[in-house]
C-alpha cells in the first residue's frame, strides 16, 4: 500500500467591508429586511448601469500588497455568464485574464517552521444573492440584499499539502485581512467562503492527481473537514483500484460528507469577455507604494516583535496577534504600563475566558486596555493579591471603573502591614501548639497550615510572602 | 466555418432558447450564412493589432464609496411575473 | 395642419411668445397620433392624459412668465427602449410587454423637466433591426408609403417625425438604428460621440455601440436637442465628463474651407438615385466653400462582420437578464426552473432576437472566441485607425446613409445576411463611437427621400451640425412632408 499525499488549493472569497455595494450606493451590510438594501443597478434591471467603488479597488490593493503580489498597471472588469436565479444580470463581473493583483505569497507559521504559500491571483467581484429553499414548498425564494456586495477572490497556488496547512493557511489569510482592515471576515455572516481543490498523488510522484472540487464551502471548520472527507475518499478509490474523476463537488456540513454535483447541463462555458459597461482600471506605482507603506504591522511581523522585543513565548505571541482587536488591546494595556507577561496572562487566561462565557469579541470588553494596565500594576506592585485580581476584572466586565475604587469598595487591599500581620501570627501560633511541635520535627505541612489559618484571620487579604517571612521568624525565635 | 446541428444545439442551451425541432434545420441553415459572412474577418491578419473593448476609452470611472438610498421593496419586486413575501420567486430549486 | 409643419424650434417660439398654447401643440400632435398611427403604427404607447397634463402646467408656466429651455413645452415622443419611470418600456418585444420602469432613463429624465411626453415609440424588438419589422408590436410603416418599411430600429421615432406626430423623437443607434430610419423617413437624425448622452436606462443591445440620440425635421433642432440631452452622468461609467458645448452656437458660421472625404467603399452598391443625390449634395456644400476629395478606407469592407459580431456578442450577454424572474415575460407552463428559462426565452423572444443571441453565444463560447469575438475587437481597432488616419486630414466623411430607399414591407425578412449587408455604410460608425448625422438630400423617382450622411471625428457633432445646417439653409429637402 502506497503513501498518498494531498495536493490542495484553495479560493478564498472575502467580502469587502465598504460602506456600500461594489457597482452602485446600496449599503453594504448583513442582515436587513429581505430586499430592502435593493436599487435598479444590483437587481440587474434593463438599462441601469454598473459604477465601481473606488474602495473595493484601493481594498484589493491593499490585500495584494499584504500578500506581495504585484499589481496590475492596467486592469479591466469581464462578464461571466451564466444563468442562475440568484444572479439578476444573468452574468457576473468579475475579472478573468488581467486582475488586480497576480504572483504574491503568504509565509505560514507551521510546526515544522514557516512555510511559503503561493497566491495565484487577486481578483475583485460582485457576490450574488441569496436564495431561500425551505420558505414555500414549491418555490425558491430570491433575496437580492447581497447582490452586489464586493469579494475579492484570493487564489493559491496548489502548495498546501494537508488539511492542517489549509488551517493555518486560512487562518493566516483571514488574520491578514482582518489585520488591514479590508474585510471583517465574519464567517457566520458568510464573509468568507472557499472552493477548495484536492487531489491526492503517490509520495515521491512529481505530477498531480486529479482533482475535485468542493464549492462553497462557508465555515473553515467545513474546508478542513471537507478536505479530509475528500484525502480519505479519493485514497479509498485508488487503493480499491479506481481512479478519481474531475469533478465539482458539493460540501454538505451537516452530514459530513461531499457529493456530486454531476451537472445536469453541458460542461460550463461561461464566455468570459470584457465589460463594456465599464472602463479600465490604472493604478500608477506611486499608488501601489503609497498603499503598501500605509499597511499596518502585519500578523507575523507583530509575532516576532512580540518575541524578540517582548520576551513573551511563540505560543502567546502567536495567539495575541491572531486578532488585531487583540494584539492592540494588548500593545495598549503595555504602553499604559503593564508588564507585557502580565497583561498576556490576563488577556489569554481570565479574559479570553469570560468573552467566550459572554460570547463576545475583545471588541466588545467594556474596560479599556488602560484599566487592565492599573488592575496588573496593582498586582505586581503588591497592593492586591492575585485572587483579588480575578475579583477586579470580573467586576471591570460588570461595571467598569478604575481598579484602585473596585479595590477599595471591595476591600480587597492586600495587608502588608507588618504589625497587623505580626499579630495575627502571633495569635495563630499560640492556638496551634502541635503544629510548632510538627514544624520543629520537620514536617513542611505544617507551615502551610499555619499559612492558612492566617490568610483565614485576615479574610484572604494577608500579603502571602510577608506572612511567610514573618511565620517563618517567629517559628525560628521559638 | 461550418455549423452542424449539434453545435446549434449547444449553442441555444447555453442561451438557455429551446429550438423547437421543426425550426432546427432553418435555423442552423441560417446560423451558417451568419457565420460564414462572418467568416470574412479571418481573411484579415490581425496578429499585431491589440483587441478594443471600447471606442473611447477613458481610464479609473470610479464612484466614491458613499451611500446612496435604496429603493422601496415593492418598487424593486413590483415586474416579477411571480413573488412571494417580499421575494421574487422560481420553482423550487433542487440542489 | 399648419401646426404640425412646425419645426421644434419654430414650435417653441410661437409657444413663448404666446403665439399658441402648450394645449394646442400637445392636441393638435394627439389628434394626429390619432389619425394615423393605425395605420403607420409608430407608438406603442400614448400617454394623453399625462400630456395634457404637463401641456396645462406648462401654460400656467409660460403665463406666470416662468424662465424656460428654449424646447420647454416642445411635445415630444421617445423611442420604447428608453426606460420612462412609470410609463411601461416595451423594447417592442412580448418580453418586456408589462415591464414599467421604476426610474427615468438619464436622458427621458432631462426631457421630462418642463417637457411634454406624447408617448413611446415602436422599434424592431430590443432594437435589432434594420426595417423596424421585428416589432411584437407589429411593423411600423414608413408615412412616404404605407407598404414600405420606415427604416429600424428607430422606426417609430423617424416615422412620427415624418407624420407631424411629435416635434421630435429620441431614438438610439447602435448600427444606424437613428440614421437609417431617418433617411427612409426625410427626416434629420443624430447618432453622437459614444459617450456624450448617457445610456443609463438605455435598455442595452451593445453597451459599447449603444448611442441614444434626437430625429428631428431641421439641423437646427436637433442641435437645440443636443443641449437638452447631453452631458455628464455619474450612473454610467462611459459617459464622457468633459465641457459640453452649446450646440447651437455652431449653427452660425459657414462651410468655407471645411474638408470633406468621400470614401469610395461607402458608394459600392448604391442605387444610382442615391449615388446621385449624395453626390449632388456634396457638390452643394463645395459650391459654399467646401473641399471635397474621393478616398478609399478598404478596411470599410470588413466593418460589417465585425459590427454583427461585436454587437450581438454584447446582445447575448445583455439579454440573459430575461428569464422571467424579475420582470416581464414567464412562460405559463414548465417542468422545472431550466425549463422556465427555456420556454420563457423561447415564447418572449422573437426570431431576430434569438437569431442575434445564437450568434452571439456562440462567438463567445470556448474555442471561437479567439476567430471571432476577438478578432472584431481587433478589427475595431484598425477601423479606428482608419478612421484617424482620415481625420488627420478632413473634417468629415459624406456618404449615403444606405445604399438604396425604403424598401418594401416583407421584402427582406427571408434573408438575414441580405437585411444585415444593408448597414455597411452606418456600422463603422458605432465601431469608432463617432458621430454619424443623416440629413434628407433628395428624393428617388418613386418619391422616396434619400439621406446623406455626414461622419465626424469624435466630438465633432458641431462640425456636422454647422454643415447640415448650412445644407438645410440651402435647400428644402427636409421640408418633405410626408404628414398632413
Amino acid at each position: 500500500m502506497s503513501e498518498y499525499e494531498a495536493v490542495i488549493g484553495i479560493e478564498m472569497h472575502a467580502e469587502l467591508s465598504t460602506k456600500t455595494k461594489i457597482y452602485c450606493g446600496c449599503k453594504n451590510e448583513f442582515g436587513g429586511e429581505i430586499n430592502t438594501h435593493c436599487c435598479p443597478v444590483c437587481t440587474g434591471m434593463p438599462g441601469t448601469l454598473p459604477v465601481l467603488n473606488e474602495k473595493v479597488v484601493e481594498y484589493a490593493v491593499k490585500a495584494g500588497c499584504a500578500l506581495n503580489c504585484s499589481i496590475a498597471n492596467l486592469s479591466k472588469q469581464d462578464r461571466k455568464n451564466y444563468f442562475y436565479p440568484d444572479l439578476p444580470k444573468a452574468y457576473q463581473i468579475s475579472q478573468f485574464d488581467i486582475p488586480l493583483c497576480a504572483d504574491g505569497y503568504v509565509d505560514i507559521p507551521l510546526e515544522s517552521g514557516t512555510k511559503r504559500i503561493g497566491i495565484t491571483r487577486i481578483h475583485i467581484e460582485e457576490d450574488a444573492g441569496k436564495l431561500l429553499h425551505d420558505a414555500s414548498d414549491t418555490d425558491s425564494l430570491v433575496d437580492f440584499n447581497r447582490c452586489g456586495v464586493p469579494l475579492i477572490e484570493i487564489v493559491s497556488e496548489p502548495d498546501l499539502r494537508s488539511s492542517e496547512e489549509a488551517r493555518v493557511y486560512l487562518e493566516t489569510l483571514r488574520s491578514i485581512l482582518q489585520y488591514i482592515d479590508v474585510s471583517d471576515c465574519k464567517m457566520q455572516e458568510g464573509s468568507i467562503r472557499c472552493d477548495v481543490n484536492v487531489s491526492i498523488r503517490p509520495k515521491g510522484q512529481k505530477e498531480f492527481g486529479v482533482r475535485s472540487e468542493m464549492k462553497n464551502v462557508n465555515s473553515f471548520r467545513g474546508a478542513i473537514r471537507g478536505i479530509e472527507y475528500e484525502i480519505a475518499r479519493q485514497t479509498a478509490l485508488l487503493e480499491a483500484g479506481g481512479q478519481v474523476v474531475q469533478e465539482t463537488r458539493r460540501w454538505d456540513d451537516a452530514k459530513g460528507e461531499s457529493v456530486s454535483m454531476r451537472s445536469k447541463e453541458e460542461a460550463q462555458d461561461y464566455r468570459y469577455f470584457p465589460e463594456p459597461d465599464l472602463m479600465p482600471i490604472r493604478i500608477e506605482k506611486e499608488t501601489v507604494e503609497k498603499i503598501r507603506q500605509e499597511l499596518p504591522e502585519l500578523p507575523h511581523v507583530k509575532r516576532a516583535r512580540y518575541v524578540s522585543e517582548l520576551g513573551l513565548p511563540e505560543y502567546d505571541a502567536g495567539i495575541l496577534t491572531e486578532y488585531r482587536p487583540t494584539a492592540e488591546f494588548f500593545e495598549a494595556a503595555v504602553a499604559a504600563g503593564a508588564s507585557a507577561k502580565g497583561a498576556s496572562n490576563w488577556i489569554m487566561g481570565d479574559i479570553s475566558r469570560i468573552l467566550k462565557e459572554k460570547d463576545i469579541l475583545i471588541d466588545d470588553v467594556p474596560f479599556s486596555p488602560q484599566q487592565l494596565a492599573e488592575m496588573v500594576q496593582l498586582i505586581e506592585s503588591g497592593a492586591i493579591s492575585n485572587s483579588a485580581g480575578k475579583k477586579v476584572l470580573e467586576t471591570l466586565f460588570e461595571s467598569p471603573k478604575a481598579p484602585k475604587q473596585i479595590v477599595e469598595e471591595l476591600g480587597l487591599a492586600q495587608i502588608s502591614d507588618e504589625g497587623a500581620l505580626q499579630k495575627m501570627v502571633q495569635d495563630v501560633l499560640e492556638q496551634n501548639p502541635q503544629s510548632i511541635e510538627d514544624y520543629k520535627a520537620g514536617k513542611d505541612r505544617a507551615i502551610k497550615f499555619m499559612m492558612g489559618q492566617v490568610m483565614k484571620l485576615s479574610k484572604g487579604k494577608a500579603n502571602p510572602q510577608t506572612v511567610n517571612a514573618l511565620l517563618k521568624e517567629e517559628l525560628d525565635k521559638r | 466555418m461550418k455549423i452542424t446541428e449539434k453545435e446549434v444545439d449547444y449553442v441555444a442551451r447555453l442561451a438557455r432558447l429551446h429550438v423547437q425541432e421543426s425550426q432546427m434545420q432553418r435555423l442552423t441553415q441560417d446560423m451558417g450564412n451568419i457565420i460564414a459572412f462572418a467568416d470574412k474577418l479571418g481573411e484579415l491578419d490581425t496578429e499585431q493589432v491589440e483587441p478594443a473593448a471600447h471606442s473611447i476609452v477613458v481610464e479609473n470611472v470610479l464612484r466614491a464609496d458613499e451611500v446612496q438610498p435604496s429603493y422601496a421593496r415593492e418598487d424593486i419586486i413590483a415586474n416579477a411575473p411571480h413573488k412571494q413575501a417580499g421575494c421574487f420567486s422560481v420553482p423550487k430549486i433542487v440542489e | 395642419m399648419e401646426l404640425l409643419k412646425l419645426t421644434a424650434k419654430e414650435a417653441a417660439d410661437k409657444l413663448h411668445s404666446k403665439e399658441v398654447s402648450c394645449a394646442e401643440l400637445t392636441k393638435a400632435s394627439l389628434e394626429q397620433i390619432k389619425a394615423k398611427n393605425e395605420s403607420i403604427n409608430a407608438y406603442i404607447t400614448v400617454c394623453e392624459e399625462e400630456a395634457l397634463q404637463q401641456a396645462e402646467q406648462i401654460d400656467a408656466k409660460i403665463a406666470a412668465g416662468e424662465a424656460m429651455e428654449p424646447l420647454a413645452g416642445v411635445p415630444y415622443a421617445i423611442k420604447d427602449n428608453i426606460c420612462t419611470k412609470g410609463v411601461r418600456t416595451t423594447c417592442a418585444s412580448k418580453m418586456l410587454g408589462n415591464f414599467v420602469p421604476p426610474y427615468n432613463a438619464y436622458a427621458a429624465e432631462r426631457l421630462s423637466k418642463d417637457g411634454v411626453m406624447l408617448g413611446k415609440l415602436n422599434m424592431d424588438e430590443f432594437a435589432m433591426g434594420s426595417s423596424n419589422e421585428t416589432s411584437y408590436f407589429g411593423a411600423v410603416h414608413n408615412p412616404y408609403d404605407l407598404d414600405r418599411v420606415p427604416g429600424g430600429s428607430s422606426g417609430g421615432s423617424a416615422a412620427a417625425v415624418a407624420a407631424g406626430m411629435a416635434y421630435y423623437t429620441l431614438g438610439s443607434d447602435t448600427g444606424g438604428s437613428i440614421r437609417l430610419p431617418a433617411s427612409f423617413c426625410g427626416v434629420t437624425g443624430l447618432k453622437p460621440t459614444y459617450g456624450t448622452v448617457s445610456r443609463f436606462g438605455l435598455v442595452a443591445f451593445a453597451s459599447s455601440l449603444d448611442q441614444i440620440g434626437p430625429l428631428a425635421k431641421s439641423a437646427e433642432d436637433v442641435a437645440y436637442i443636443m443641449n437638452r440631452i447631453t452631458g455628464h452622468d455619474k450612473m454610467d461609467s462611459t459617459s464622457l465628463d468633459i465641457a459640453y458645448p452649446d450646440y447651437t452656437k455652431a449653427l452660425q458660421g459657414d462651410v468655407k474651407d471645411m474638408k470633406i472625404a468621400l470614401v469610395r467603399e461607402y458608394f459600392a452598391g448604391a442605387d444610382a438615385a442615391v449615388d446621385a443625390s449624395v453626390k449632388a449634395a456634396v457638390k452643394q456644400l463645395t459650391d459654399m466653400g467646401a473641399q471635397c476629395d474621393e478616398i478609399s478606407m478598404p478596411i470599410t469592407d470588413y466593418a460589417l462582420p465585425a459590427y454583427y459580431i461585436i454587437s450581438s456578442s454584447e446582445a447575448s450577454s445583455n439579454l440573459a437578464r430575461y428569464d422571467g424572474v424579475k420582470y416581464g415575460f414567464r412562460a405559463e407552463k414548465f417542468e422545472d426552473l431550466t425549463d422556465m428559462y427555456f420556454k420563457t426565452r423561447d415564447e418572449g423572444f422573437g426570431d431576430e432576437v434569438k437569431r442575434r443571441i445564437m450568434l452571439g453565444t456562440y462567438a463567445l463560447s470556448s474555442g471561437y472566441y479567439d476567430a471571432y469575438y476577438k478578432k472584431a475587437q481587433q478589427v475595431r481597432t484598425m477601423i479606428k485607425q482608419g478612421f484617424d488616419k482620415v481625420f488627420e486630414t478632413y473634417d468629415m466623411i459624406a456618404s449615403p446613409v444606405y445604399p438604396t430607399t425604403a424598401f418594401g414591407i416583407g421584402e427582406k425578412t427571408d434573408d438575414p445576411v441580405k437585411m444585415y449587408a444593408g448597414d455597411l455604410c452606418t456600422v463603422s460608425v458605432n465601431i469608432a463611437g463617432l458621430p454619424g448625422m443623416s440629413l434628407p438630400c433628395g428624393f428617388d423617382e418613386k418619391g422616396l427621400p434619400i439621406g446623406l450622411q455626414l461622419i465626424g471625428k469624435p466630438f465633432g457633432e458641431e462640425t456636422l451640425l454647422r454643415a447640415a445646417h448650412a445644407f438645410q439653409c440651402a435647400t428644402d429637402y427636409h421640408k418633405g412632408g410626408a404628414q398632413a
